[in-house]
């Protein structure tokens, strides 16, 4: 049951295999076995994973099911969730209940979903390892003295080691993504503007979008179909009829051009992730793919531009946590200055306040015009450099992260080289396109690794088709972590 | 050293727009309700939450861009000020900074006339306009040693009103701020309340020797009356002259007055003035305004107050009882539609109808309001009832006295301006035979005084006239009267 696909979950639900609520409790025992080792969830609430799972199996009785109805879906701590603590990773945050359902969260409600937990991530999704939330790293269930990945970490982890069918991300320079290749997971960052971002803590504005977790192209493409749709309430929501993700899925390949940027594999990538994502474009080679050598001379700029433009627009967004209203609030204080200052001091981690630093200073008188507007203009390039790109092919591929999982505590005290983990994820976040992440194979440590797809804007349904045929033929994506003590 | 000195003012005013609902979100704007109570998710800033533009206030903005005949630029931009207060819940104010949504415009002022000065009209240009959110309240007091924070206000709608520093003393400012609270009323996107807040002024003041480049300028904070304004600025011009007279030097600064003690005192300086790190706010896309949406706006826009202004002068009532005409669009109206009504009731509209009307609405009608603490639009006489009584003025059925009489008992009792001339027998006395009578029999009554008249004693005109009058009980028609006098004392 655990390695069935969503696919399968919901005809074993349908033909009453199996109920919702003890599927929800198969979960609920995983996560109760798995997370002491992997910190995987921060908060559970079988009380009402449960109560959702009884109505759920009413709906199923009654034949009123949808495709996910009943399916234990596993929350990214960042989507509010009415009468859930949404902790957004932080202490700042830590005790606080949502008094309101983000948009995802409602939209998986409605499809009559249960929500199995709220997963672990980075500090308010600043991170590529998952060490900078306030409730603990997570581990990977791959090796467990390596990193998941993040900010995602949680929900990738999550997946990976079994403790949920599919999960919730979201993603700002690779938050989906990286975790989901260093967790041997699928995910999908759709087109800015595709999911909405109404109660989803925000990070960079400009930035966030959020995306499923799932072990197959073919099950996030049911993620998808829930998750996406306008929302009059986030203004940068689009207005666009919705569709249904897995309507290309079996299309054949032939014919496809996948460009490769010669970017994407240059300095700093490790043979096996080089050689892993080589055997993979051989096999899309073998399914009639073509190749096309391309280039997108400005990438190499994305990862200064967002340093720049992602900490701006959260030193900002986070300056609403001032222990005036909710949240967190320092104990002792003398006046309001000094009560601004220990709340933020004691409610932020480390990471977080390196990043209000830097966005505070580029957005300073004098050094505005240097730093943010220069770094809005690079992002034009950018994204112009991408759509000359789609002139020549279909998709883009290459690595999705540099390396495999690193060791936790590995990049703690350099965040540079932390930073550097998202160089080939960064750019699709710039221009605001969808990119994906599926896995490709192992290195020789056994750590997965990950294939980045990058699709024209709305090509999502596109992206899910050049992944499923892949996962037709190759099976990565079935291999489970063995060794998880269980 | 006597040196003139230039005084150089500017206006920031912030108009709080009509809308029923938050700038963001849906949230009420109504005034007064308890603490908290319209205190929405967006206006709290919980997590998650993000701003949806209420296209409501864009309407009033751009009603007021055209008003001013500002350009209305195509595309502007919603940027975030960032500081930290405890009532600016998310930590920063989404307003519009380098992007406004009205750009260039202008202002035609009537300053009255103060001492040897002449009233004047005068330009004032205007620099921009730009939406923004309200911050809510800090409450001082009923919390011992802390403040109690209030966001019902927090997402208000404002339109922040920026003036060119083109006034050049008190009266000039307050002149300006009058006129823009009268035009914001007059085109319904501001309800104009200064008690509630809702029209609220700060004043640039600097001050220099004509000729010489802008002094360094002092801004006083949130004046919300017009006399306030006036005293602050009094106070500030002396403050800045005899800084620098006495070798000091006047540092920017933000000032507050205290109507209390007339003094205005240093918030803060330049030094600890805030950098708020604008940026445009990706949470809201920037704002399209078609033409065909201007255009619009522009047929909902009534006929503005300089252009009735122009009108009524044309119609030959003077620049002053013009400008007390069009104080508010009510009154206006008010005397729109009673020289309508005068029209329909066969009074061609001249020059003398048109001033006579316009002294009866500003007088009687206005007076008779103020007595009973009235606004134009419950007045107990309306427009058409009025034309009905200054009808009888104008075709000399009554005298302008008897007139005053029927508005009196009309505005007490109701009823008909025939009925109550009838009853009242207030008709004028027309008839040239029974006026030549009356004169004949005065003349005879008083021979000495002819005679003295004759002699060229001509101020005793006006004694005839009166005892003609009283002989009549005020019935006589007075040209009439005049007329028959004259002739009959030439002899």
């Amino acid at each position: 049951m655990l390695n069935s696909s969503l696919a399968q979950l919901g005809t074993a639900l349908r033909t009453k295999k199996i109920s919702s609520v003890e599927l929800t409790q198969l979960y609920l025992d995983r996560i109760a076995a798995l997370n002491p080792s992997l910190n995987a969830f921060i908060t559970t609430n079988p009380e009402f994973s449960l109560k959702q799972a009884r109505a759920a199996d009413e709906l199923l009785s009654n034949g009123k099911e949808q495709n996910l109805t009943g399916i234990p879906v596993a929350q990214k701590d960042i989507f509010c969730a009415k009468g859930w603590r949404t902790s957004c990773g932080s202490k700042m945050l830590e005790n606080f209940i949502a008094p309101y359902d983000a948009h995802v969260i409602e939209q998986f409600n409605n499809a009559g979903a249960v929500n199995l937990g709220k997963t672990n991530m980075d500090e308010f999704a600043m991170g590529s390892s998952n060490e900078t939330s306030y409730f603990g790293a997570v581990k990977n269930p791959w090796d467990l003295n390596t990193v998941p990945g993040g900010s995602s970490g949680g929900s990738a982890a999550a997946v990976a080691a079994r403790m949920c069918a599919a999960s919730t991300g979201t993603d700002t320079g690779g938050s989906i993504r990286q975790p989901a290749s260093l967790c041997g997971i699928s995910g999908i960052k759709p087109t800015y503007g595709t999911v909405s971002r109404y109660g989803m803590i925000a990070f960079a504005s400009s930035l966030d979008q959020a995306g499923p977790m799932a072990r197959s192209a073919e099950d996030l493409a049911l993620l998808l179909n829930v998750m996406t749709g306008f929302d009059e309430r986030d203004s940068t929501s689009l207005q666009r009829d919705k569709e249904n993700y897995t309507r290309d899925l079996i299309k054949p390949l032939n014919g496809l051009r996948i460009g490769l940027p010669k970017e994407f594999f240059a300095e700093g990538l490790s043979n096996d992730v080089a050689e892993c994502v080589s055997t993979a474009i051989a096999e899309y080679k073998k399914l009639g793919a073509t190749i096309v050598d391309i280039s997108l001379p400005n990438s190499k700029l994305s990862v200064p531009v967002y340093y720049v433009l992602a900490p701006a627009e959260a030193s900002s967004n986070l300056s609403r946590y001032d222990g005036v209203r909710y949240g967190y609030r320092a104990p002792e204080y003398s006046d309001l200055a000094d009560m601004y200052e220990k709340t933020r001091a004691q409610g932020f981690g480390a990471e977080v306040k390196r990043r209000i630093m830097i966005g505070t200073y580029v957005l300073s008188h004098g050094y505005y015009d240097a730093y943010y507007l220069q770094a809005q203009k690079i992002r034009r390039l950018i994204a112009q450099d991408f759509s000359e790109a789609f002139k020549q092919c279909d998709v883009i591929m290459g690595p999705t992260s540099p390396s495999t999982a690193f060791n936790l505590g590995e990049k703690d005290n350099d965040p540079v080289q932390m930073y550097l983990s998202d160089i080939h994820t960064i750019a699709v976040n710039l221009a605001g396109l969808p990119g994906m992440s599926i896995p490709c194979g192992f290195d020789h440590n056994k750590r997965p690794v990950g294939l980045q797809i990058i699709g024209n804007y709305f090509a999502e349904a596109q992206m899910l088709n050049v992944a499923h045929q892949y996962q037709q033929v190759t099976d990565s994506h079935n291999h489970a972590p063995q060794n998880l003590g269980l | 050293m006597n040196m003139q000195w230039e005084i150089v003012i500017g206006l920031e005013v912030h108009a709080q727009l009509t809308t029923s609902s938050k700038i963001f979100s849906g949230a009420s704007t109504t005034y007064g309700a308890e603490p908290n109570r319209q205190a929405d998710a967006v206006s709290i800033a919980l997590p998650g939450v993000l701003p949806v533009l209420n296209k409501g206030a864009v309407e009033r903005a751009i009603k007021f861009g055209l008003a001013v005949g500002a350009e209305i630029p195509r595309r502007s931009v919603f940027s975030r000020k960032n500081y930290f207060y405890p009532d600016l819940p998310k930590g920063y104010q989404i307003s519009q900074f380098d992007l406004p949504v009205v750009g260039n415009g202008q202002l035609v002022i009537h300053v009255p006339a103060q001492g040897k000065q002449p009233a004047c009209e005068k330009v004032v240009r205007l620099t921009r306009a730009h939406l923004e959110e309200d911050a809510g309240k800090s409450l001082h007091e009923d919390f011992h040693g802390m403040t109690g924070i209030d966001l019902n206000r927090a997402g208000t709608p404002l339109l922040e009103i920026v003036s060119e520093p083109d006034m050049r003393s008190a009266a000039e400012a307050v002149a300006y701020a009058k006129a823009l609270h009268s035009l914001v009323r007059w085109i319904g996107i501001c309800d104009g309340n200064m008690q509630e807040g809702s029209f609220r002024c700060d004043v640039n003041v600097s001050v220099r020797h004509p000729g010489d480049p802008l002094g360094t300028r002092r801004e006083i904070k949130n004046l919300n009356s017009f006399k306030f304004m006036q005293q602050a600025i009094d106070y500030e011009v002396q403050w800045q002259i005899d800084t620098i007279e006495n070798g000091g030097k006047v540092q920017q600064a933000t000032i507050l007055f205290n109507p209390d003690t007339g003094e205005t005192r240093a918030m803060r300086s330049k030094e600890d003035a805030h950098d708020y790190r604008y940026f445009p706010d990706p949470d809201l896309l920037p704002l399209d305004i078609s033409p065909e949406w201007i255009e619009r706006i522009r047929d909902t826009l009534p006929e503005l107050p300089y252009a009735k202004l122009e009108r009524y002068v044309k119609q030959g009532i003077p620049t002053e009882d013009a400008n007390i005409l069009i104080s508010s669009r009510e009154v206006a109206e008010y005397y729109d539609s009673a020289l309508r009504s005068l029209l329909t009731k066969g009074v061609p509209t001249s020059a003398t109808n048109a001033s006579k009307l316009c002294n009866w609405v500003v007088g009687e009608v206005s007076a008779q309001l103020n007595r009973d603490g009235l606004s134009i639009k419950e007045s107990r006489i309306t427009a058409d009832q009025l034309g009905g009584i200054l009808k009888h003025i104008f075709d000399n059925t009554i005298s302008n006295s008897a007139a005053k009489e029927v508005f009196r008992t009309m505005w007490i009792d109701g009823g008909d301006a025939d009925a109550i001339i009838d009853a009242k027998g207030l008709k004028q006395v027309s008839d040239s035979g029974t006026i030549e009578a009356l004169v004949d029999e005065i003349l005879a009554e008083n021979t000495d005084k002819v005679a003295e008249y004759r002699s060229g004693k001509e101020k005793l005109f006006g004694f005839f006239v009166g005892q003609a009058m009283k002989a009549s009980n005020g019935k006589a028609n007075p040209a009439q009267l005049n007329e028959v006098l004259k002739h009959k004392l030439k002899g």
